[in-house]
């Protein structure tokens, strides 16, 4: 015991764990119904099949973002970027499809050449984003900001601050289209976080994420080529980013110059009250989906409530503070 | 030397001492007498309730019951963080000196003298150096801390401790991440310090080190005291025998086996890269190769080469003849070389994830079709090794900083040899460790060379080279003397230390 890093705490307990590490991946889960019930009995409307669709999805977008970024801290490494990705891989892919005459180009391409441009866009940003922080060795957190703030300029400089609103319907297809009466863009935010899920438990890369997130040496040591998947991690999660900026045009119906701005703090709140560690190295999938819901029952019920919007940022950032306390409390484990 | 003890107190008494946490016992009715002026060693397996006791003989835990009495005093409250400071200080094998502060801050960390709430920077740095020069510590306290060696940062914190009025000082291990002339230096000024009145209890795993620098010795077994020596009336055979509850076989003589000039299995030829040059070296199939030397010999930096995690400037490298690629750890596992690295906590386990999943890291894309990992075999394969190095744990689902650190150590090896390498290069491979996981770690070398695996030993740890047919000595980086097994010895650490006799 002389050398082991663990303190005494480590000694008792240990049996308990596996057990209660299943445990915390749905901590949330009686806050969440907690919040239903309070839904359902303070507003008539909240349990109606139309207002659980419309939280889905408003909620699809925000989720492939939690996602991203979710990925990215398990393996240790933080991508604030990623909101500014929301806006300008769509914008770019309109730019490249609508006429001159609505701001764009002039290139004039067809319309899938643009979503595919945009899940192209996603994916470079992603991969430089993983250059700069693999490569250069520049610091994750404060790279990223700049590269929040870059991403940002170069949309409102190529849009000239306009909305951009003439794009092909294949541009809403995501947000409109339904399958089983729920929009597309919840059934691929579902599809997604399953693949995630499994990938993350059972396949040796998303193993792999949580060994480089919890000791990159010791990774590094059992011939996990660290550099490679840390970097594929980054490019993955700017493609899932530029997905979720489609998923949002779709749902607003036009893109704006700040679409995306400011969500990254309410990423990062669905992802650490989902038990995802900002340390690396710890999360699951079921956590951040449940941090997802969670927030997005909040905002609904806001809006349910008709809060003055003026208090609303107020109230919804109290509730985050108070949910991280919560998860705190019921994950009995610091918040790192 | 315990002349001028006789008919006082003992500085440092622990008496009836017991510690629970939750249902394990740490401490059971555990005992100490320190007695002014010696150097008290404390030994024990892992597990033994050394650290426990040593917590709370420095006030960081309190006992559930027992006592605690400096010179015949009882101990301070609690929270009396100055009252205990000024009694006792431990000097912990993970330093406390903060890297990026200067040495002199580092002495008066929260007490820096001020002037009139400002503090006084040219004051601290003289303060600094007279207390650094009445201890004869020869650091600059300008100097940024954490440029120092591990060395002068446990002299400094010593002398920190010093200056805070203890004169019984705890070291937990000082020796394990020093070379044999730093361990000599450490001895010297413990003796110097011992001669101005400093009294110390000593923990350590190398028995020959509670030999040569203790006088009396207490052995903890299972939480529980179990003697109370002195130094020279205990043979080497009982001391052990009292750590372990058992009649151990340690010590006996080096290898005797070499097996008949099979084919070469590791073919090194003019390996030049950082800290190393031109080396020269075969390892038959079978066979086990010592790499012994200093720390800054270049041994480990050859190893770290030739596993992956480090490239050569020049020179190759062959496995059964297929030319070896340098600079990914992935490719030498491939080519049939697995390592236990230098620090299992840098670099040989993930503490989050469970005991399974670090012993089966190297292999995780061979437990299921296309990389998925399926989890009954990833709980097979852990259980059989759980099986196979005899690690004590609750199973393959527990977090593996739970374990002792023999243990870990198990586990890293388990790691090593799940890819059923061809080569097994062992770093330091138990530092660390109680005696009894020693020899459960050591025994895996003598049953995989049965089985054709080359292994090389690098470390500069006696009992890790008994089993080697022939050790090779580093010295400035190159070869500079081979022993066929039966060397003695003083033979190999002259040899070490570059003392040609």
């Amino acid at each position: 015991m002389t050398q082991t890093m663990a303190t005494p705490r480590a000694a008792a307990p240990a049996r308990l764990r596996p057990a209660l590490g299943r445990m915390r991946e749905f901590a949330l889960l009686p806050a969440l119904a907690a919040l239903v019930v309070l839904g359902a009995v303070v507003n008539d409307s909240f349990l109606t099949e139309r207002n659980i669709i419309s939280i889905l999805g408003a909620s699809a977008a925000l989720a492939l973002v939690v996602l991203a970024e979710s990925l990215i801290l398990i393996t240790g490494k933080i991508d604030l970027s990623l909101e500014s990705v929301v806006g300008i891989a769509p914008g770019l892919g309109a730019l490249l499809v609508i006429p001159a005459a609505a701001a764009g180009f002039g290139t004039g391409w067809p319309a899938w050449l643009g979503i595919l441009a945009i899940f192209v866009v996603g994916g470079a940003i992603g991969a430089f984003n993983g250059w700069l922080s693999v490569r250069l060795r520049l610091n994750a957190f404060i790279v990223s900001l700049a590269m929040l703030i870059v991403l940002r300029g170069l949309l409102t400089g190529a849009t000239e601050g306009k909305t951009l609103f003439d794009m092909p319907d294949a541009f809403f297809a995501i947000a409109t289209t339904t399958f089983l009466r729920l929009p597309m863009s919840v059934w691929l935010a579902v599809v997604c976080f399953g693949v995630a899920g499994f990938t993350l438990r059972y396949h040796r890369l998303g193993r792999a994420l949580y060994a480089i997130g919890g000791n990159p040496e010791a990774a590094r040591a059992a011939g996990i080529r660290v550099e490679r998947v840390t970097w594929a991690v980054y490019t993955i999660a700017g493609v899932l980013a530029a997905a979720a900026g489609l998923c949002l045009t779709g749902y607003v119906g036009a893109i704006n110059a700040n679409q995306g701005q400011n969500m990254i703090f309410t990423v990062m709140a669905a992802a650490v009250i989902g038990g995802i560690s900002m340390n690396g190295g710890r999360g699951t999938m079921t956590g951040a989906v449940t941090g997802v819901l969670l927030l997005g029952v909040v905002d609904n019920l806001l809006t349910l409530a008709q809060v003055a919007s003026f208090w609303k940022q107020a109230i919804y950032g109290a509730i985050i503070l108070v949910a991280l306390v919560i998860s705190r409390v019921t994950s009995g484990q610091a918040q790192e | 030397m315990n002349a001028s003890a006789e008919g006082r107190p003992p500085l440092a008494e622990a008496a009836g001492v017991t510690k629970r946490f939750g249902s394990t016992v740490a401490l059971a009715d555990a005992r100490l007498a320190v007695l002014p002026g010696e150097s008290h060693a404390l030994v024990g397996r892992n597990g033994a309730g050394k650290s426990t006791l040593v917590n709370i003989l420095t006030g960081i835990l309190a006992p559930d019951a027992g006592e605690i009495r400096f010179d015949g005093a009882p101990a301070p409250a609690p929270g009396d963080r100055d009252g205990w400071r000024a009694r006792v200080a431990c000097v912990y094998q993970k330093s406390t000196i903060i890297p990026g502060l200067t040495v002199a801050e580092n002495l008066f960390l929260n007490r820096q003298p001020v002037r009139r709430g400002v503090i006084g920077w040219r004051r601290m740095r003289r303060e600094a150096a007279d207390l650094l020069g009445t201890w004869g510590v020869h650091v600059d306290p300008a100097a940024d801390a954490g440029t120092l060696s591990v060395q002068d940062r446990q002299f400094v914190e010593i002398a920190r401790a010093l200056s805070f009025g203890a004169r019984f000082i705890v070291l937990d291990e000082p020796t394990a991440q020093l070379d044999n002339a730093e361990i000599e230096r450490l001895f010297t000024r413990m003796r110097e310090l011992q001669e101005a009145g400093v009294t110390f209890l000593f923990i350590s795993h190398h028995l020959q080190e509670v030999y040569e620098v203790c006088q009396t010795v207490t052995v903890f077994r299972d939480a529980r005291w179990i003697a109370t020596e002195p130094v020279a009336d205990l043979p080497r055979a009982a001391l052990v025998e009292a750590m372990t509850g058992e009649a151990a076989d340690l010590g006996h003589g080096t290898g005797r086996r070499r097996p008949a000039g099979t084919a070469a299995r590791l073919a090194v030829a003019g390996l030049t890269g950082d800290g190393f040059a031109d080396v020269d070296l075969t390892v038959r199939r079978g066979e086990v190769v010592g790499l012994a030397g200093s720390s800054a010999s270049g041994k480990v930096e050859l190893a770290e080469t030739l596993v992956g995690l480090r490239r050569p400037a020049a020179g190759t490298a062959t496995v059964d003849g297929a030319p070896l690629r340098f600079g990914d750890v992935r490719r030498a596992m491939a080519a049939g070389i697995g390592f236990v690295p230098r620090d299992r906590h840098h670099q040989g386990l993930v503490p989050g994830l469970s005991v399974g999943e670090n012993a089966t890291m190297t292999v995780a894309g061979r437990l299921g079709p296309a990389g998925v990992v399926a989890p009954g075999r990833l709980r097979a394969a852990a259980t059989a090794a759980i099986a196979d190095l005899d690690i004590k744990t609750a199973g393959p689902d527990q977090p593996v900083s739970g374990l002792s650190g023999g243990n870990q150590q198990k586990v890293v090896m388990a790691r090593a040899l799940a890819t059923g390498p061809r080569v097994l290069v062992l770093i330091n491979p138990t530092a660390g460790v109680d005696v009894k996981s020693k020899q459960a770690l050591l025994a895996v070398i003598d049953r995989i060379r049965d089985d054709g695996t080359s292994v090389l030993v690098v470390s500069d740890e006696l009992d890790d080279l008994r089993p080697c047919d022939r050790v090779l000595v580093f010295f400035h980086g190159r070869v500079a003397a081979e022993h066929p097994a039966g060397w003695s010895d003083q033979e190999l650490v002259a040899s070490i230390e570059g003392v040609s006799r």
